[in-house]
Parts: structure tokens; C-alpha cells; sequence
């Protein structure tokens, strides 16, 4: 392993000037990923900036209704908080599907969001990867790749998102708060993770040494009504083979609000804006979900090995949204 | 006159250190001036190493060496040539060994084996199993020695002849032994004398292999192997890691440590072949098998062959007038597969048992009915009768227990909510072996006795059964016997594999424990110590070559997702019949361990490969997925009481294989009864059932 520095941050502007200051730093939070990482070689930083004891691991209820979650929040804390499983279940059951109890004792909220892919071929330093050497190819496109993207993807870049967090987020309309270089900023997260597009190493809009400091949810009495559901190839501890977080709002039976966002389909948590706008203002019926699905998936590219996630997104859509109805 | 402490259920005796953390394994013993290997893998899967630049390895802080093809001591050809490491520059598999990289720390020896840069002529190469690949070939026999074909009566004709037949082709993919503790090792050389503390399943014969590369006498090798954190076939003889150890450490002079990562326990150290097999089974309309054929396809490497017997279950499983099994090979640019729990008769049990399911449902019958309406009492393959055979009181006992009597045989009749719901039951069978092996017992003048064999305990409780059996046969309570395992000063004993540790180590004890009591019989307590010693290789070698068999039946209860296809175990459930139990706490774990690793099989493990490259993809525990405890939410392991005499002096028959032979089949069979589909490609993974519900 390449030996590497420990700076423990003062204060968050500390962090952020450590991280401009170093081409090669990265912040530490639970290190479920990053470690791993290290010993492999995928990632070789020249100092780790522990933020985990910096004062952002604070849930805090907000004058609007709303969430504020900080960054250093365990996913186990934020899964068994109160307010968060009365007002978001969606978000709970999502933390809950993921990892396992250790894990999620160690990983943070900002950590979570901004893991790297697992796709094989990037954790493998044997292998061509555009994502973890930019211009050495991309062996998933025509490699083994089940597991990887349907939608968005490119020919640089057939990666997914691994995080169940992220997608419950993406659902909820979450902003995330970073401080960057210059101060901090607000990134809606629909615009935070980008598409792989011709720099899949690029992962998010933020500046390279952008720190997440929270994430605040928006007041949304509809999200009482959400869930998440999640397939994978066993029962536990196993990353999603198909996702979906649902919020569904009905009027009788005519949906007045709905949210929708994949996991498991695409380079960054996939908000479903099509679906929501099919299934919008209509009577709802599980026929209804799975055209809604069937829009969203219009687009979808299926690569050799991967074309069951198209029905199977299709079906978790279907039954995570009647479940709703029905509830 | 017997204490009774067999068939009495012991914790572990090592229990406390392990679960305290005081057990030492491999790499725990603490080592003055002791530095750190790593093994650098071959980036390409075939060709010749031109150019090794060790410039920045060296250079990198805390870098002692780098041992590799041209400067590493020399070792003697052995039988086994991919032991022959860093001899040569010739690469014969992607992950191949071609450099260690020692350092004052584990993590300056991983940097520098990154900086390690090697340049390769690379040639042509074919990693993937087919069944029409050009390369095919007849071995000369199967692991460990069995006829490569059997023929007997006239198959083709009659299975043309029959009324009913099943035609089938079951392909499993390679699967990969994870043992929690890696292959590791602690070497070091004194004066010429190599000791090594070594995680392995057999010392006697790791030291035997070592005196051999290192050309000293056996007598100068000592291997410690106290406790193993598991092997499952794996760790069956002496692999990469001692060896590459031993001679980083000659070449360094210093004692060396080297543990294998997780990635690199995929391929170097062994796993099981991919197969393809294709069964028929003809029938009369009452069910009887008329005409069984295995034909097993299964890969080896470029440079050792190694020979899956994945067909040799069938020859004695079912009787049948007209039989045949076939076994052929390819050598592929791969690593070489060797032993993981029940090689050959866990491939191939998922395949017959698979079929005979399928048998089943083509006559009408029900497949516990089938399978005991073909029950013999005289072995297919030997033509002499079973020295025991409880198949069919497994079967009855375990459709009883399950609850099978009511079970509706249509498949796809089950609803529970968005489940399908099927069950399922295969039939079990394992080869019931000793091997030759010594032991000493002494007698101590305080009254306490002392039981000495080198014995390996992989986890299995291996050391509490000797020690139970040891008692027994001094005749005195357990408390006042104390045992020394996995050490090569100890009495030379066979390996902890093929179900024979335990027959074949009790059996050495039991004798040295009767031939002590034959020297204390006639005096008071000893003033001194007296000892005596046994040696089984004549009795063992001169016991009659009789069919010995363990059986077994699983019973199994999935429900598949109707929408998603996710497949889950309601219950998992075996009857066995494996002889004397010694101690039923570790007999359950073992036999629930190899159900388990049934169901691993069945739904979650597969190596993937690139061919491309050469290699797995999914090479650690995050990709390669073995099951979980939320996947099923009952597993149950029973036995029958069975005395058979002509076993061995313990009257056990093996417990660590039976368990997994024919647990994949009860599961897909299962999944056939809930769904309507037959998977004969494992995993059975959602992706191969999604939409069941929509199928007509």
C-alpha cells in the first residue's frame, strides 16, 4: 500500500484547504469504501483528511418542515431516527436495505453518496477503466456486465451507482449542501452526479475537493406514503440488481403527487421524471405503473448481459407503487 | 469397558482460545526479525516473462527483495509442477505466481509489488469450457484413481428401448474455495532445517512436499498447523503459499510471512471445475431404471491434470441393467482446479439427482418413491453389496419429518401471497474411506494420559472427536486425556480430507490407546511415563475392498418471487446416515455447513469469467456470492442411529462431504416444482426466472 498522511480537520474550512492544497488528498469518513480502494490500488491518496469528528453528524429539524442531515451521520443513526422513519420511510428503508449492520455502523451520509462503482472492472487495477484511468477503455461495454447500466450509459462508461441512499434522495428532491474552495454552495440533487458521458472519472458537478457538509430534505407530508424496494441476488448484504424509491400521493384514487428514482440503471441514481409525469393527475392502477415504467424505460439500452433489469425495473415499479396505493 | 464420552456433545476444546483470540493461526506467531512476503500475480493468462525491472520495488521504503524466476533459490522437479514456483519465466495462467516481493512490512512488501514491473511475450489463449472444444481428451483415470469410463450391459440399446427417457444437460460454472483464513504461512530456516507454520489440511504430507522442492531430509522440515481456519479441499496438499514463503525465506535469510489476499484465493490455490453433463435415464412405466448415462466434461490446466471424478457418483447411486459414465478433459490456459468438499460427487450429484427429478415427473411417480424403488443392496459399479445402505430409511425418515406425504406434484400449484411456492428432494451419497495413519498414546503417573497424531483440525472440531474417541478407548473420562494435534514432531497422520480424518486418525488412536492398556494391564500406575505407538498401514491396507457408503436425502422448500424471481429457502432439511456420530454438536455444524454450501451453489456462487483476460471477474466476497443466513430461514440435519462393522474400530463414516452432495439438486428441483422451470445451468438467479408468473 502506498503509505499516506492522516490530518484529523480543525474545522470544516480546514478540511476543504487540505483537499485544495493536495492534488492526491481525499476525506475519510467511514472508509467502508475508500479503504478497500487504497489496498487495491484503485485509489492512492498521499493524505486522508479524517472528517468524521468535525461537528456534522447533528439531524436537525427545520423551520420549513423540513430535514437537515449532516455529513458524519452513521447510516444506522439516521436509519432508526425517529423523525426520519415517522416523516421519510423511504430514506429508512433504503439505509436499511444496504450493506450490513457493520457497515452501516461505520459509513456516513457524504460518504455513502459519493462511493465508487463496483463494477468489476474498476476495482480491478488489471483491467481497462476509463472511470479509474482515464483513456484505458472500458472493459464492462463488451466485458461481463449484469450488473451494470441500462440507461445513460456510454461507450466510455457502463458503470452504476452503487448507493441505496442516493436513490431515496434523488427521490425526495434533496438538496446537498457542499463547501467548496470559495464557501459553501447548494447542489440540488438532481444536479449533483453527473452522466459518465467522455469523463466517467468526473463523477459529480461539484469541485474536485468539495466537501459534502449535509443533505436537507424538503418538507414532503407525502413522503409518510414511501418506500423503497430492492432486488438483489441474495436476501442481504448484496448491492441492488434493481432499485426503486417511491412517494405516491393520491387523491381517491387519481395520483396528485408521485416520486420515482432507480438504482442499479444508471451512472448516477435515476430520477424518474417520465414515469412521474405519466402516472400524474391519472387514475391509478398497476396497468398505469407499468406503462409509467415502460416510458421511463423507453430510452433504455440494455447491454449483453443486462436486459432482465427492464422488467425487472418494470415489476419493482409496479409493486412498490400498488403496495402505496393500497396502504 | 467404555466412558461413554462418544456420541456425547462436547464444545470445541479449543473453543475459549478462539473465541478469546488467543488461537494462533499461521501468520500469528510472534517472530523475532520477522519480514513480510507478497506475491506478485502474472498480468497476462500465457506467455514468457522477457524483462523484470526491479528498480522502484527496491527503491521503495522497507523493500528487501524481490524473488522471482531469476534470481529465486532452486527447487527439485517435483509430481507437481505448479509447485515448481519462480523456476522459469514461462507463464502458464493469469494470476500464475511470478514474483514475491519481501519487505519489513506488509504494506511496504504490497507497494513494492506494485512497482514490481514485468514484461511478458504473450501468446494465444483459451480459458473457457466447451463441450465442443477441440482440445477434448480421455484421461487416463479420475481423481483420485478411479476408471476414466464404465460400461456395463448395452446403454444404447436400452435406452432406445424404453418407454420413458429424460435427456438433459446440467452446465455449473467454476466455484471458488473461501476458507475465512487464507493460505498462509510463517517460514523459517535454521542451519539448513525449515520450520513453517502453515495453514494447511495435512501437515505429514506439506513437509513431505517441502523436503522434496528443498532437497532436505524430511526430518529437517517441521510443519506447525495448530489451527486452520478452514480449507473445504483447498488446503488438501502443500500450495503456492508455503512454498513461495519457504523460498523467500531461504532467499532473504530472514523468517518470512505471506498471507494471500481474498482476490488471489480465485484460481491460484485451486477451486472446482466448471462441468457440463449431459445424464439420460431411461425407465419402465413403473419407474425402474433401465438405462443410466453420465457424460462429464471438466477442465484442467496446461501443466498438472487434474481430473474431476464428476460421474463416479453415478456408478453406484442407482441400479440400472445398462449404465455408462464417461468422463473428458480439456487443458485450459487456466489454474489448475484440484479438490473443493465432495469433488466429483457434488457436481455430479446435482446432475443425477437433477435427472432424476426430471425422471420422475416424465413417469408420474413421486421422485422419493422413484429413488426407492431404485435402491440396491449390491453395489452398480462392484457387484458386491453395500457394507450399509440407509438411503432409503434417509429418504422415508426425512419425508416424514418434512412433511412430503401431501405434497401435490404439479408444479406451479402453490401460491402464497406474490410467492410460488415448490419443494423438493435429492438423494445423497459419499465414499466412506480410512487411510493409514500412526498415533501415541502415553501414560503419565499422575493418572492423566497423553494422545499424540498429527491430525488436522480445519475447523471441524476434529480435535474434540479424536479426543472423545481417545477416552473411550483408554477407558478412562475424557478430562484425564489431553490431545496434540497439527504438528509434523507428532505421529505422521493423514490429511483432514475426503471424509476420512476421522475414521482414519481414530482408527491409529484407538490402536495405540488398546496396545498401551496391553503394557499398563498387569502393573499398578506407572512410576514413569509409558508410551506406545500404532501404525494402521497394515491393517488399513489389508481391509477388504468393500462398497462403503454414507447416504442421504434433503428436503427443501423454496418460494420464488412470481414478478422478480428472487428465490428463497423456506427450509432446508437432511436425513443422513454416515455411520457413528462421535459428537453431535460439531457433526450438525458440519453437516449444516456442507447443506449450506449446497444452497451456495444452487443460488449465488458462480466465477465469472472474461475470456478476454483470462480471468474471474468477481474475485472477492462483495461479487462472488455465497449465501447468507436471510436466505434461508430453516436449516435442520438429522441422522440415523447406524452401526456398521465393517468400517473402521470408531464405526464412523466421514461427516465434512455428505452434506453437500445432492443439497443443489433439492433446490433446483424445488424451484422446478414452484415455478414449472427447470434451471440446468447454475446459479439459479433471478435473471433466469423473472416473469415466471407470465409464462404459460
Amino acid at each position: 500500500m502506498k503509505a499516506f498522511r492522516y490530518h484529523r480537520p480543525a474545522d470544516v474550512a480546514d478540511a476543504v484547504a487540505v483537499l485544495a492544497a493536495e492534488p492526491q488528498a481525499a476525506y475519510l469518513g467511514g472508509g467502508t469504501n475508500l479503504v478497500d480502494l487504497m489496498k487495491l490500488g484503485v485509489q492512492r491518496p498521499d493524505v486522508l483528511v479524517d472528517v468524521t469528528r468535525l461537528p456534522l453528524d447533528t439531524v436537525e429539524g427545520l423551520p420549513d418542515g423540513g430535514l437537515r442531515i449532516g455529513a458524519t451521520v452513521r447510516n444506522s443513526d439516521l436509519a432508526a431516527h425517529p423523525v426520519v422513519r415517522r416523516d421519510y420511510p423511504v430514506l429508512a428503508r433504503a439505509l436499511l436495505a444496504a450493506a450490513s449492520g457493520q457497515l452501516r455502523n461505520m459509513a456516513t451520509t457524504g460518504g455513502n453518496l459519493l462511493q465508487r462503482t463496483r463494477c468489476v472492472y474498476f476495482q480491478d487495477t488489471g483491467k481497462a477503466c476509463n472511470k479509474r484511468e482515464p483513456g484505458s477503455g472500458c472493459a464492462a461495454l463488451h466485458g461481463q456486465n449484469r450488473d451494470l447500466a441500462v440507461l445513460d450509459w456510454s461507450e466510455q462508461c457502463v458503470a452504476t451507482h452503487p448507493s441505496d441512499l442516493a436513490v431515496a434522495l434523488a427521490a425526495l428532491d434533496t438538496v446537498v449542501e457542499v463547501h467548496e474552495a470559495d464557501g459553501p454552495r447548494d447542489v440540488p440533487i438532481a444536479d449533483f452526479y453527473r452522466s459518465p458521458g467522455t469523463q466517467p472519472e468526473r463523477e459529480t458537478t461539484v469541485t474536485r475537493g468539495a466537501l459534502i457538509t449535509a443533505v436537507r430534505l424538503p418538507p414532503l407530508p407525502a413522503a409518510r406514503r414511501s418506500t423503497y424496494l430492492k432486488v438483489r441476488d441474495r436476501a442481504s448484504f448484496a448491492f441492488a440488481v434493481g432499485s426503486v424509491a417511491a412517494v405516491l400521493d393520491l387523491d381517491g384514487d387519481v395520483v396528485r403527487d408521485v416520486r420515482l428514482a432507480y438504482g442499479a440503471v444508471a451512472h448516477r441514481p435515476w430520477r424518474a421524471y417520465r414515469a412521474e409525469q405519466e402516472l400524474r393527475g391519472r387514475q391509478f392502477s398497476p396497468e398505469l405503473a407499468a406503462r409509467a415504467a415502460d416510458a421511463e424505460l423507453a430510452e433504455a439500452r440494455p447491454l449483453r448481459h443486462n436486459g432482465f433489469k427492464l422488467p425487472l425495473t418494470r415489476a419493482i415499479t409496479v409493486r412498490a407503487l400498488s403496495e402505496l396505493a393500497s396502504s | 469397558m467404555s466412558t461413554g464420552a462418544v456420541g456425547r456433545a462436547y464444545p470445541r476444546l479449543e473453543g475459549p482460545a478462539k473465541v478469546t483470540g488467543t488461537a494462533r493461526y499461521a501468520v500469528e506467531y510472534p517472530v523475532d526479525g520477522v519480514t513480510y512476503g507478497w506475491a506478485v500475480p502474472s498480468a497476462v493468462v500465457r506467455g514468457r516473462i522477457t524483462r523484470i525491472d526491479m528498480t522502484e520495488a527496491l527503491a521503495s521504503p522497507g523493500v528487501l527483495a524481490v524473488v522471482h524466476h531469476g534470481n529465486a533459490p532452486r527447487m527439485a522437479p517435483g509430481p507437481q509442477p505448479e509447485l515448481r514456483l519462480l523456476q522459469e519465466p514461462t507463464v502458464h495462467y493469469r494470476g500464475q505466481y511470478v514474483a514475491v516481493v519481501v519487505a519489513t512490512s506488509l504494506e511496504a512488501a504490497r507497494e513494492g509489488a506494485r512497482l514490481v514491473r514485468i514484461d511478458y511475450d504473450t501468446g494465444p489463449h483459451s480459458t473457457v469450457l466447451t463441450d465442443d472444444h477441440p482440445g477434448l481428451y480421455k484421461p487416463d483415470q479420475v481423481n483420485p484413481s478411479y476408471p476414466t469410463d464404465t460400461a456395463e450391459g448395452d446403454f444404447d440399446a436400452g435406452y432406445a428401448a424404453a418407454p420413458v427417457r429424460v435427456d438433459a444437460t446440467y452446465r455449473t460454472p467454476a466455484y471458488h474455495n473461501n476458507p475465512m483464513e487464507p493460505h498462509a504461512t510463517t517460514a523459517q530456516w535454521h542451519d539448513g532445517r525449515l520450520l513453517v507454520h502453515d495453514s494447511n489440511q495435512g501437515a505429514s504430507s506439506v513437509r513431505a512436499t517441502l523436503a522434496e522442492l528443498f532437497e532436505v531430509s524430511p526430518e529437517s522440515v517441521r510443519v506447525v498447523t495448530e489451527h486452520v481456519g478452514g480449507g473445504f479441499g483447498s488446503k488438501g496438499y502443500a500450495k503456492a503459499a508455503v512454498v513461495l514463503t519457504a523460498l523467500a525465506a531461504r532467499h532473504v535469510d530472514r523468517p518470512v510471512k505471506l498471507a494471500l489476499t481474498r482476490q488471489q484465493l480465485f484460481g491460484p490455490v485451486g477451486y472446482r471445475t466448471p462441468t457440463i453433463q449431459r445424464v439420460r435415464l431411461a425407465a419402465d412405466t413403473d419407474g425402474r431404471l433401465t438405462a443410466i448415462c453420465h457424460d462429464a466434461i471438466s477442465q484442467t490446466s496446461t501443466i498438472r491434470e487434474f481430473a474431476e471424478q464428476t460421474a463416479v457418483y453415478t456408478r453406484s447411486m442407482y441400479a440400472a441393467p445398462h449404465r455408462r459414465t464417461t468422463h473428458r478433459l480439456v487443458r485450459l490456459d487456466v489454474p489448475t482446479p484440484f479438490w473443493m468438499r465432495a469433488p466429483g460427487e457434488c457436481p455430479g450429484a446435482y446432475a443425477l439427482e437433477s435427472a432424476v427429478d426430471e425422471l420422475a415427473i416424465a413417469v408420474g411417480m413421486d421422485p422419493v418413491e422413484l429413488r426407492i424403488r431404485n435402491d440396491t443392496a449390491v453395489d452398480p459399479d462392484q457387484g458386491r453389496p453395500f457394507t450399509s445402505r440407509n438411503l432409503v430409511a434417509c429418504l422415508r425418515e426425512g419425508a416424514q419429518r418434512f412433511g412430503w406425504a401431501d405434497r401435490d406434484p404439479t408444479p406451479r400449484a402453490r401460491r402464497d401471497g406474490r410467492w410460488l411456492v415448490g419443494t423438493g428432494v435429492a438423494g445423497s451419497s459419499y465414499p466412506a474411506r480410512a487411510r493409514p495413519s500412526s498415533a501415541r498414546a502415553t501414560a503419565r503417573p499422575d493418572g492423566s494420559f497423553l494422545v499424540q497424531i498429527n491430525a488436522t483440525d480445519i475447523g471441524t472440531g476434529a480435535r474434540t472427536a479424536i479426543w472423545q474417541v481417545a477416552a473411550d478407548a483408554l477407558g478412562v473420562p475424557p478430562e484425564l486425556v489431553e490431545i496434540h494435534i497439527g504438528d509434523t514432531i507428532l505421529p505422521t497422520a493423514p490429511v483432514a480430507g475426503g471424509s476420512m480424518g476421522t475414521a482414519s486418525w481414530s482408527w491409529a488412536v484407538i490402536r495405540a490407546a488398546q496396545a498401551l492398556r496391553e503394557k499398563l494391564r498387569d502393573g499398578g500406575p506407572p512410576t514413569g511415563e509409558v508410551t506406545a505407538e500404532a501404525d494402521t498401514t497394515e491393517e488399513v491396507g489389508g481391509q477388504p475392498a468393500l462398497p462403503r457408503y454414507a447416504y442421504g436425502a434433503h428436503f427443501v422448500e423454496v418460494r420464488v418471487d412470481a414478478d422478480t424471481g428472487e428465490v428463497r429457502l423456506n427450509r432446508m432439511l437432511g436425513v443422513f446416515a454416515a455411520g457413528r456420530v462421535v459428537n453431535p454438536t460439531t457433526a450438525r455444524s458440519q453437516l449444516i455447513g456442507g447443506m449450506t454450501m449446497g444452497l451456495s451453489m444452487a443460488l449465488h456462487e458462480e466465477g465469472v469469467l472474461d475470456e478476454r483476460y483470462g480471468d474471474w471477474v468477481n474475485h472477492d466476497l462483495a461479487t462472488y456470492h455465497i449465501t447468507g443466513c436471510a436466505d434461508v430461514e430453516s436449516i435442520e440435519a438429522y441422522w440415523l442411529d447406524e452401526r456398521d462393522d465393517e468400517l473402521n474400530p470408531a464405526g464412523v463414516k466421514g461427516l465434512g462431504e455428505i452434506g453437500i452432495v445432492g443439497a443443489a439438486a433439492a433446490v433446483a428441483n424445488a424451484v422446478h416444482h414452484a415455478t414449472g422451470v427447470r434451471i440446468r445451468e447454475l446459479p439459479i438467479r433471478l435473471d433466469k426466472l423473472i416473469g415466471v408468473s407470465d409464462l404459460p
